[in-house]
């Protein structure tokens, strides 16, 4: 880490990483029809995700948001069957 | 001959590879630490099955970063011939040298057993021995064998011939009763456009001595022995219309 990322702020993102909606997601099917079974008849759909906290030292939030969508697009999600989105906070 | 088996933290199909190549076809073989910066003068690789980096984010998903995979990378772009199984086949989709990407078996169970495969294609330096439509029995193991590709891009596979192994019944159809894990089309193999890249869910490495089953394994890897020794199906003799290969060259949906 340079001494300049160093000195920067801290930054929290999140990201949540979630199947596209093409793709079919037999978890989600299956917690689904698990609330059917206990009464939720009211649950028309569940899809299962991922959720990431990062916590990145950047000197903008703008360049955080920048940072961990590239990491998004990169390794937490893979684009061909996953989608994404970044949430920072200062 | 040489062999490369490729070893990640969390392969575990690997002694199954070497196994099979060194003890079984009789060909010198290394295995080759991820770390590795170099294929060591093997004419042919092999991505083993297992639970590289324990699959924890997704299969394939961190072993794509290793250096080794930019060795392969490298040498699939000059033609070389490379086989992925299983979890191999999973590493080379996220690393973009194969189209798709393997979603939880439709049925959420671990499926382990041999299934019928139907040999598609015989024109690449994996199934060169065998006779397209033939029916070959292999075992799978896998939890993540779903494969699936955006509507476009399975078309584009569809047409240029890159559906290598396809799950069939016991009368070889790819009916919904063939097929272990919910595969767009049954779809078990695939190469990539030049031919050079397979990959498979099944093990063929498991399936080479009659001991444990079936001996159909031996065609998929004494194809390439076929293929080195002949020259055919390498970049030289075929061309190669592989886009530029390496880690950063995933390919975006539009």
């Amino acid at each position: 880490m340079s001494d300049a990322a160093a000195a920067a702020p801290t930054v929290r993102a999140k990201v949540f990483v979630t199947l596209k909606p093409s793709v079919f997601d037999p978890q989600g099917t299956t917690i689904a029809e698990a609330l059917h079974s206990m009464g939720y008849g009211g649950v028309e759909d569940v899809r299962q995700g991922k959720y990431f906290e990062l916590t990145v030292r950047a000197e903008s939030t703008g360049e955080a948001q920048r940072q961990v969508e590239e990491i998004a697009d990169r390794l937490l999600a893979n684009p061909v069957i996953e989608s994404y989105r970044v949430e920072v906070q200062p | 001959m040489k062999f490369a088996v490729v070893v990640f933290p969390g392969s575990n199909c690997d002694h199954d590879a070497y196994h099979a190549v060194k003890h079984v076809l009789g060909h010198d073989t290394d295995f080759l630490w991820h770390k590795e910066t170099s294929l060591k003068g093997a004419d042919a690789v092999i991505l083993p099955g297992g639970f590289s980096y324990g699959d924890y984010l997704r299969t394939g998903a961190v072993a794509r970063f290793s250096p080794i995979m930019q060795v392969v990378a490298r040498f699939a772009a000059e033609g070389g011939p490379v086989l992925g199984i299983c979890n191999g086949f999973q590493i080379l989709q996220e690393a973009g040298l194969l189209d798709g990407a393997m979603l939880r078996n439709r049925s959420l169970k671990f499926r382990c057993e041999a299934v019928r495969v139907r040999v598609e294609r015989a024109d690449t330096p994996f199934t060169n021995l065998c006779q397209a439509g033939q029916l070959l029995t292999l075992p799978i193991a896998h939890g993540d064998g779903n494969f699936y590709a955006p509507t476009d891009v399975l078309e584009r596979l569809e047409r240029n011939g890159q559906v290598v192994f396809r799950y069939v019944n016991a009368e070889g159809e790819p009916t919904p009763d063939g097929n272990p894990n919910g595969s767009l089309d049954n779809i078990a193999g695939i190469c990539n456009e030049a031919r050079n890249v397979v990959a498979l869910m099944p093990h063929p490495e498991r399936a080479c001595e009659s001991l444990l089953g079936s001996v159909d394994g031996r065609l998929i890897l004494d194809s390439v022995v076929a293929t080195i020794r002949t020259g055919a199906n390498t970049a030289e003799t075929v061309g190669w219309a592989f886009r530029a290969g390496g880690l950063e060259q995933r390919p975006r949906p539009t």
